[in-house]
């Protein structure tokens, strides 16, 4: 199966700044793809050039196998974009905007009504199709921006932060729809929320300063996320040295008199050894709890791993 | 795909009141002037009557009118034009176009038919005023034609011009301003050759203004339609440029 998208070496200067550098990968049928990365990193110039918005300064991009600079009306017709602001075209209502869309996108006239029933549906926009985008909250213009790139079924479809300005229904709601998307298509949506991506997401990238420094699927960075650390409360303050001789323990944070961190290796798990060793001395055990790395301690090790090289 | 752009632009136009108020505005002064015109052939014609060869009621009322529409489309063309490709640009709604399967040329050419169709809109309003004389009199048809095609020439040219200054202006209001500059200065050139010693042929040639009334006045040449012809052509070559040049860098 040929991949949806296929990025190689991609870069892009601004001037003398370098914003994208040498980022390549690849997306196929059912994946999402989510791309984090603070502000800055480069995710809206990544995706503008996969999109055709912006040329690259070097590198390739094939979209479901179309060279998008040798035959960009190919590569285009199966590309669904939301940019970070939605292009709405605030005079028109949203079926005559849909019905534009439409137009530009070559979907034959029969089709059309049908697909943008469909999309209006699958957004939620049936009950306003007819009032003028302009009088539409933000939220509102945010789903029509939505389903301006899902309505000509595109094999690949690019979100770039398509949850701002949203409730936390509304943001539900797209969750669940950019995870159906998710199953006959394929999605890159990019955020700085990166419980967004657990959500929705397959797989992970994340860019810093332009560099692709991470590339995972979310079963893996999940994995990655295990490497262990217990939180230990005890009645009495535990003797430290003890404690590390067990196999596994990597190191010890004392954070208060009662209360410790043990970092551990995740292989030799010595959870059971360490609860017996305090029962046995009698510290008075009364919590032991594994904290799991959330998204965010991994992004900022990552980007601050990053800064330091 | 270019009929859809253009479409949707013509349609547009309309959505907001500048169209409406501009032909609104526009038919009210002509139609004042074709009046005044009128009037003065009514009471030039018992002079008239007695000259061998005397101007006849084409040649007094039509090529003033369309003179003066030339004059005052120079100052509306700018205003239309100016928000083309420039608003787009600055709503961000360009990326819609950009990213939808159409090519730069498309989205150039769509935007300049949707914005030809209010051209020809306007003009065929003005024509409608010299043939309700047909009730009463007697037209020279044929230099009504010429002048209706100098007309036409003269707005696709202003047109192209507007889209282009639309295209690498930053501001709506600076490439109303540029647009209507450069027009004025191409419509002005040839005055620099009132005094016939300082002739320069370039500037007459480069005149606008030149080339617009030797159509009006019935003689359609390859040299005038080639002028605008060209003109036209390297505007839009240019627009698609510039907007092409959008993706390389910004």
């Amino acid at each position: 199966m040929t991949p949806l998208i296929e990025a190689e070496h991609l870069t892009r200067y601004y001037g003398q700044h370098c914003a994208v550098n040498d980022v390549s990968f690849t997306l196929t049928k059912g994946e999402v793809l989510g791309f984090l990365g603070a502000n800055g990193a480069g995710k809206t110039t990544t995706m503008q050039m996969l999109c055709g918005n912006l040329a690259p300064s070097a590198g390739r991009i094939n979209i479901n196998g179309f060279d998008l600079l040798d035959r960009p009306k190919a590569a285009k017709r199966n590309l669904g974009y939301l940019p970070d602001t939605p292009p709405l075209y605030k005079e028109l209502s949203v079926q005559e905007f849909l019905l534009y869309c439409a137009q530009l996108h070559g979907v034959a006239k029969s089709a059309a009504t049908k697909a943008i029933d469909r999309t209006k549906q699958r957004c939620g926009l049936t009950d306003v199709a007819d009032r003028l985008i302009a009088n539409l909250s933000k939220g509102f213009q945010q789903r029509v921006g939505i389903a301006q790139a899902i309505l000509h079924n595109p094999e690949v479809i690019v979100l770039d932060e398509p949850t701002v300005g949203l409730d936390p229904i509304q943001i539900r709601e797209i969750r669940a729809l950019i995870r159906e998307l998710g199953q006959d298509h394929g999605v890159i949506l990019s955020t700085h929320i990166l419980t967004e991506v657990q959500e929705s997401c397959s797989h992970v990238q994340i860019i810093h300063q332009g560099r692709l420094i991470l590339n995972e699927t979310i079963a893996g960075l999940n994995r990655q996320m295990d490497t262990g650390t217990l939180q230990v409360a005890t009645r009495l303050a535990p003797d430290v040295d003890s404690l590390m001789t067990i196999a596994g323990v990597s190191s010890i944070e004392n954070i208060s008199e009662n209360r410790i961190k043990i970092h551990h290796s995740v292989t030799a798990n010595p959870t059971e050894q360490i609860a017996e060793r305090i029962i046995n001395a009698g510290w008075g055990l009364l919590e032991l709890t594994p904290v799991k790395r959330s998204m965010e301690d991994i992004f900022i090790s990552l980007t601050q791993e990053h800064r330091e090289l | 795909m270019i009929l859809a752009i253009a479409s949707r632009e013509f349609k547009t136009l309309f959505l907001s009141p500048m169209a409406w108020t501009i032909l609104a505005i526009l038919q009210f002064i002509l139609a004042f002037l074709f009046l005044t015109q009128v009037e003065a052939f009514t009471t030039l014609q018992p002079k008239l009557a007695s000259i061998e060869g005397a101007p006849g009621l084409t040649d007094i009322i039509v090529p003033p009118l369309f003179g003066n529409a030339g004059i005052i489309l120079l100052l509306v063309t700018p205003l239309l034009t100016m928000r083309l490709i420039c608003e787009e640009r600055r709503n961000k709604t360009l990326s819609l176009l950009l990213s939808a399967p159409v090519s730069t040329i498309d989205i150039i050419l769509g935007k300049y038919l949707g914005i030809l169709g209010l051209m020809l809109l306007i003009i065929a309003l003005i024509t409608l005023m010299p043939l309700s004389l047909l009730s009463g009199g007697e037209l020279d048809l044929g230099k009504l034609f010429a002048n209706i095609l100098g007309l036409l020439l003269l707005v696709t040219a202003f047109s192209a011009v507007g889209l282009f200054m639309s295209c690498i202006a930053g501001h709506p209001t600076v490439a109303a301003m540029g647009t209507f500059g450069f027009l004025l200065l191409l419509w002005i050139l040839d005055w620099s050759n009132g005094s016939s010693d300082q002739r320069s042929e370039l500037f007459e040639y480069l005149s606008m203004l030149r080339h617009f009334q030797s159509i009006q006045s019935g003689l359609i040449g390859s040299v005038d339609v080639g002028y605008f012809v060209l003109f036209i052509t390297t505007f839009i070559v240019l627009s698609i440029r510039s907007l092409d040049n959008d993706r390389l860098q910004k």
